[in-house]
């Protein structure tokens, strides 16, 4: 699994929202390919009987009261955005729905 | 896939079809702030007005989760009759404008609620896979090209419902009709309802339904699915439903393939289209959220929202059904409780009035705001009244909408408004009186042919009613017609 | 002046917070343009809070614990107005609507913000060649990394730029620096800092953390910016105990791991070694208990932490999509507009890490990548509980080599190589520091990296203090 090809790049990019080109995913394949192999060590571990630790410092129940708080942020984002208009952020054409 | 049990509903289909449905439902749930952040959680406010640093997504923002929200979810969750267990977020990972972080933070394989049913008020009992806990995304107002998505120069993005929480509760594919997948719908909205979980608002978009929609030959495994999008009314529901069952079988009929896609129902033209075809591209990496701990439920929170919860629709239809002898099926009996006027039926009925006056008037003549303000005692008195032939139907149906109106005694509005029922000899003065002024038509009535009789007594009826103003009892004054005329 | 004696001072009235801030601005003007720790310097700002401090003092008020000393912030905590861009292309300009927490407390304790430091763009990197504003140098020797990816606070402090300097460490971003610049670098445990206002890396390790000359600076800041804050649902609710009044008490009696896998990883330079070896002595001088102890699971830290920083890192970093701040490259629809912007966006190292860890989530891959690795995770973390059965702190090598030069480690590999001894702690969520331990055979730097159980900062301190005490 460590041996990583340039259609699985190209594939990562997509998922990724990038465009690549193909000296770069000439340069990126070798790289990627090294760095996973470099894991090799992890992957073939077993571990079945271990559970995963996803936060480190094992805390439950944290929440906050359902109090309102305004924030005023509206007018210097909107300010700062790439592009608004009518108090909104604009993008361009948006083809399709949401996956 | 198991063959399905045959399809007693799916009375649309061509004769040895069935369909298969489940459901999806995101709820807003009724808290103040958002899932995440402080901000208001309201509807209709000037966009982006209500934002912060954590539901636009800025660098550096942490979400904060909402006490409400949990409670309300796992509320849900019992009124369900699910598991609520330990829970943990995930993030979903896409790309799309309106999500302000490019993942949403949702549950994936450890939701919050389990394994529960729904009871439809039919019968049928309708799985609960799960009802997990999620944050909504923005909205996008598209410009040009008629606001339609693929024809638009630009897109605008309003980020206020962005991070307002939601369940989505997933149904299993229990449902075999259109009518249960509607039932499906009114129940939850009822249930969402009686524990004040969400306003469950359909056309506003609070409460929001896709449908899973396959077809198969009864006996046979199931078919491909597609899932609907865009039903903002229960009737919408039903409609696309049935419409997409039948695209199907014609698509099988005609030797082509169902292909699993996402698909829009357009209101207007009552189609389905193609929206997206499902993709090996859709990966959507979940994996824990670092930034949201565990929550672990504890047995005495779970007794606690247990002992809270408000009797349920399907209790309640239960008990007043019993109450009035008739099956929790009954249209009376659905109705008064989807109106939340089952305490008063039951009330009157235990104080000793007529059970099928009762659901008669809840069924036809209290679909008024106000309704559930009457007093218990005043409607029984009124039913007692009009089944002792103190009051004619009709005149019962006046009082009562004077009492929701003014909250008044039946007695009192029946006398002010000079509704005693007419009695004996007045009826018959009446009578004597039409006989007299209309003697060819009332020779015609004694003599002539059912067909005749039948509508001069409509005749008759209809000048002893305008005589009387209303106040005679129809049956009297038809027996009688028929005692004068010899009959 | 250290920060303490500098707070001293202008609270007891002695110096004016303005001089004092002078003084250092004038040092940044003399040597900045050579070594590039900043990637914005804020005099004007600087200067009005210094006056507003001084103002304070001479009605009486006291400005807080830190007041008047100047501190450099590493360009990925939230400012408000003053642009943080993480030294990438896709946030320059964005100025933040809101302060990260550890800026508000630093306010509210009279610490003075000189300007924001530069670093390997969104802190991926070890040597802060990674900058799209260009590298940092090492102040010991210009041709020389600082190391990162906090290089440019470690810059800072070195260079005497500011007495303090702020962080962040997801697998060593303080300790390798200040062990490759000669200062001391602290890693609270896991949760002790907020994280509300730092551009978040890998979430799950992140940790913001002081720099400073002396032990007692770095105490004093930690003490500042540690503690529970409602706004970060993984910080840890429980009271900070302070680390101050104990920093004295010496290390009689405390035992000592030294970590056999970690003294004897791949690429441990012998001069290195040395400095830790001879740290190990004076602590047992100081009355210290010190032997060897093995914490087998840290071998698998390494290709752990380059799986599971990457993953969290390309969802972190889905949102740079030119949709609502920073960069956008214009096209005819969006999602060619997200595909051009974060490529033009995104540096090299970054686009590789956002490759990465799409891959180790993708389907077909978590398990036996991303999910593999959280299990490792729980490997190292029993492994180290096993240890601190028997030892109150642990230490090793902050960093394998000295500093190394600019351009030298091209290969990526080699560079996250750099990290092998820092990256466990984050992993375990536990407290690491780095503290100067004299010099290698090149004359730079040499840090000493000491370890502590988790939220057991003060022995950790103590361990640092006396190490600094034995060199002194
Ligand atoms: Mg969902
Ligand atoms: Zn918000």
């Amino acid at each position: 699994m460590a041996s990583l090809s340039r259609e699985e790049v190209v594939h990562v990019a997509t998922l990724a929202r990038l465009e690549l080109t193909d000296e770069q995913i000439d340069t990126f394949t070798p790289q990627l390919a090294a760095i996973l192999a470099n894991a090799a060590d992890v992957e073939a571990l077993d571990l079945d009987d271990v559970p995963a630790t996803s936060h480190p410092y094992p805390l439950t129940n944290v929440w906050r009261p359902d109090v309102v708080r305004h924030a005023g942020v509206r007018d210097a984002v909107l300010a700062a955005a790439p592009a608004a208009q009518d108090g909104m952020f604009r993008v361009p054409s948006v083809l399709g729905d949401a996956p | 896939m198991t063959p399905s049990t045959p399809s007693p509903n799916a009375s649309v289909l061509p004769e040895g079809w069935g369909m298969v449905i489940g459901l999806e439902v995101h709820c807003e749930l009724a808290t103040a702030t958002k899932l995440f952040c402080c901000c208001p959680n309201h509807f209709g406010d000037q966009p982006n007005a209500n934002t912060c640093p954590t539901c636009l997504g800025l660098p550096g923002s942490l979400p904060m989760l909402n006490e409400q929200a949990v409670e309300l979810a796992m509320r849900l969750g019992r009124a369900l009759n699910c598991d609520v267990k330990r829970s943990v977020f995930s993030r979903k990972n896409y790309f799309y404008p309106d999500q302000p972080k490019d993942y949403q933070v949702t549950q994936y394989d450890l939701p919050t609620n389990l394994g529960g049913h729904l009871d439809l008020p039919s019968g049928p009992r309708i799985g609960i896979t799960r009802a997990h806990i999620e944050e909504d995304t923005g909205k996008l107002n598209h410009v040009g090209g008629g606001g339609r998505i693929h024809d638009a120069e630009h897109s605008l993005v309003d980020y206020n419902r962005s991070g307002v929480p939601l369940v989505e509760i997933v149904s299993e594919a229990d449902m075999r009709s259109s009518e249960q997948a509607k039932e499906y719908a009114n129940e939850l909205r009822a249930i969402l309802l009686a524990t004040g979980v969400s306003d469950a608002k359909m056309e506003e978009g609070s409460m929001r339904v896709d449908a899973n929609v396959s077809v198969h030959h009864l006996g046979e495994p199931w078919g491909t699915r597609c899932e609907i999008k865009n039903l903002n009314s229960v009737r919408s529901l039903g409609r696309a439903i049935d419409h997409e069952a039948l695209r199907q079988i014609d698509l099988l009929t005609n030797g082509e393939t169902v292909r699993q896609e996402t698909r829009h129902w357009d209101e207007a033209s009552g189609r389905t289209g193609t929206l997206r075809v499902k993709e090996d591209a859709d990966d959507y990496r979940y994996f824990p959220e670092p930034d949201l701990v565990p929550l672990e439920p504890s047995a005495a929170d779970i007794a606690r929202i247990d002992a809270a919860l408000p009797v349920l629709p399907g209790a309640r239809r239960a008990a007043l059904a019993e109450a009035a002898g008739v099956p929790a099926t009954a249209g009376g009996v659905v109705m008064a409780v989807e109106r939340g006027l089952d305490h008063l039926a039951r009330a009157a009925i235990g104080g000793g009035a007529d059970a099928g006056r009762v659901l008669t008037h809840v069924e036809h003549n209290l679909a008024v705001d106000g309704a559930e303000t009457l007093s218990p005692e005043r409607f029984g008195d009124l039913v007692k009244m009009e089944t002792g032939g103190e009051l004619t139907a009709t005149q019962a149906k006046t009082v009562l909408a004077e009492m929701v109106a003014t909250g008044g005694a039946p007695a009192e509005i029946a006398q002010a408004r000079g509704f005693e029922a007419l009695d004996s000899s007045a009826l018959e003065g009446i009578i004597d009186g039409l006989i007299a002024a209309h003697g060819e038509e009332w020779e015609q009535f004694r003599s002539g042919d059912d067909k005749a009789r039948g509508k001069l007594s409509g005749f008759f009826m209809g000048k002893v009613m305008q005589a009387s103003s209303g106040q005679a009892d129809g049956k009297a004054a038809t027996a009688l017609l028929r005692r004068k005329a010899g009959l | 002046m250290s920060a303490l004696e500098i707070a001293a001072a202008v609270r007891g009235g002695e110096r004016t917070a303005r001089a004092v801030m002078e003084e250092h601005l004038s040092l940044i003007g003399a040597r900045e343009a050579e070594l590039h720790a900043f990637n914005l310097v804020t005099s004007e700002q600087a200067l009005a809070a210094a006056d507003a401090v001084d103002a304070r003092v001479a009605a009486g008020d006291d400005p807080g614990p830190l007041a008047g000393v100047p501190i450099a912030l590493k360009d990925n905590l939230c400012t408000t107005g003053i642009p943080t861009t993480c030294s990438s292309k896709i946030l320059a300009g964005w100025k933040p609507p809101y302060d990260a927490t550890v800026v508000e407390r630093l306010t509210a304790a009279g610490a003075i913000s000189v300007g924001k430091t530069n670093l390997d763009e969104f802190a991926m990197g070890s040597s802060t060649e990674n900058s799209a504003f260009g590298p940092s140098k090492n102040p010991h020797d210009i041709t020389k990394v600082p190391g990162g990816s906090s290089g440019g606070s470690a810059v800072a402090v070195a260079a005497g730029f500011a007495p303090l300097a702020l962080g962040s460490d997801t697998g060593g971003s303080i300790r390798q620096p200040a062990a490759l610049c000669g200062v001391v670098g602290v890693k609270p445990t896991y949760g002790r800092v907020s994280r509300y206002g730092l551009v978040a890396f890998a979430s799950s390790l992140d940790q913001i953390g002081p720099f400073a000359t002396t032990v007692a600076d770095a105490a004093a800041l930690y003490e500042v910016i540690a503690g529970h804050d409602p706004r970060d649902s993984t910080s840890i609710p429980e009271a900070l105990p302070p680390v101050l009044p104990r920093l004295g008490d010496g290390v009689a009696g405390l035992r000592v791991g030294l970590v056999t896998e970690l003294c004897q990883a791949e690429g441990i330079a012998p001069d290195v070694a040395a400095r830790v070896a001879a740290a190990a002595e004076a602590l047992s001088e100081a009355g210290a208990k010190v032997e060897e102890v093995s914490v087998p699971a840290v071998i698998y830290g390494l290709s752990a932490y380059y799986l599971i920083a990457p993953a969290e890192a390309s969802s972190n970093l889905a949102r740079y999509d030119g949709v609502r701040y920073g960069l956008r490259v214009d096209a005819p629809t969006t999602a060619e507009m997200y595909d051009r912007t974060r490529t033009a966006g995104f540096g090299p190292e970054v686009l590789r890490r956002i490759m990465l860890g799409t891959y180790a989530l993708s389907a077909g891959y978590y398990d036996a990548y991303y999910g593999k690795a959280q299990k490792v995770r729980t490997l190292i973390i029993r492994d180290f509980q096993a240890a601190y059965e028997r030892f109150d702190v642990l230490i090793s090598p902050t960093a394998p080599t000295t500093a190394f030069a600019l351009g030298a480690k091209a290969d990526p590999l080699a560079m996250y190589l750099n990290d092998i001894c820092t990256i466990p702690s984050n992993l375990a969520g536990h407290p690491a520091m780095s503290v100067p331990f004299g010099s290698g055979d090149d004359g730079l730097p040499v840090g000493v990296q000491i370890m502590a159980n988790a939220l057991d900062e003060v022995t950790m301190f103590q361990v640092a203090a006396t190490l600094e005490g034995a060199m002194a």
